[in-house]
């Protein structure tokens, strides 16, 4: 079982508390498909990925990203026990989506690096160490199902 | 992968706007290595002082930064420019080139911090591109 310190747990429940999805989300997606644009295989239904500009101004892009983002908060909601939060969620993405696990962890450096951005300076090591624990953790328990 | 005319383009643009805070930028991505993937200070070990922001981590990050800004210079051919880094890394520091790709992380997501519009997606992948090409200069003369 992954051991949180409380303030781990109080970085990331402070992290959470000032996310904006509606914003996040689509920043994160669209920079994971712009910055690995082979991750942009996974969407082939989406519309017009053509371009960074068409990127970012999808709306159904958008949409998701709010989806994928908002997955976080079964992590958030049941720190001691993500790893078996995450089991339906792993075998959707082997079993139905195929999407390749190394994804999870190029999805998650967007992320890092939009809420750097939004946090500039307030972004501490010591919350990036914290961010970067947790969001590790969910990628390994999306990563179980796999075989 | 090789950096296009444009991507070399948005790099020099980007770190030309970015070098009056390179010592800044040094220290902050100096300081979140060794917090955030402890076991970087191994490499570390002679220094009094691994927290961030003391003065060995800032002088080291403006170190480091030095070398990125002459790289970005020698962008048309960095396999030829960083050849003597890349000696030194290989032959006197032995730094595993894993930790090459832990450093470029914490930059970009330091850049992301102090530049949160310059750093737009389009720059990013290009920035990106660019430091695997440098780590892939350093690691040269590896083996």
């Amino acid at each position: 079982m992954v051991e949180w310190t409380a303030e781990e747990r109080s970085i990331i429940s402070e992290i959470f508390s000032k996310l904006d999805y509606d914003d996040v989300g689509p920043k994160c997606l669209s920079r994971c498909l712009i910055v690995y644009p082979w991750t942009q295989r996974y969407f082939g239904g989406f519309g017009n990925l053509y371009n960074a500009e068409a990127i970012l101004s999808n709306p159904m892009i958008a949409a998701h990203g709010i989806t994928v983002l908002h997955g976080l908060d079964r992590a958030l909601n049941n720190m001691d026990d993500i790893k078996n939060t995450y089991t339906q969620l792993s075998e959707l993405h082997s079993e139905k989506l195929h999407v390749d696990p190394t994804n999870f962890t190029l999805l998650a450096d967007c992320l890092t690096i939009v809420i750097a951005a939004k946090m500039g300076t307030n972004f501490t090591p010591d919350m990036q160490a914290a961010w970067q624990k947790f969001l590790s953790v969910v990628v390994s328990a999306l990563g179980r199902q796999y075989h | 992968m090789s950096l296009t005319v444009t991507d070399k383009a948005l790099v020099k643009d980007f770190f030309a706007k970015a070098a009056s805070k390179a010592e800044d930028i040094g220290n902050e991505a100096l300081s979140r290595t060794l917090v955030v993937y402890p076991q970087t200070k191994i490499y570390f070990s002679h220094w009094k002082d691994l927290s961030p922001g003391s003065e060995p981590v800032r002088k080291h990050g403006k170190v480091v930064m030095g070398g990125l800004l002459s790289a970005v210079g020698m962008i048309d051919d960095l396999t030829t420019g960083l050849l003597s880094l890349s000696e030194l890394h290989a032959y006197m520091l032995r730094v595993d080139p894993g930790n090459f790709k832990i450093l470029s992380h914490n930059i970009l997501v330091v850049l992301a911090m102090l530049f949160p519009v310059d750093f737009n997606p389009e720059t990013h992948v290009a920035v990106d591109k660019f430091l695997q090409l440098v780590s892939l200069a350093l690691a040269e003369k590896y083996r």
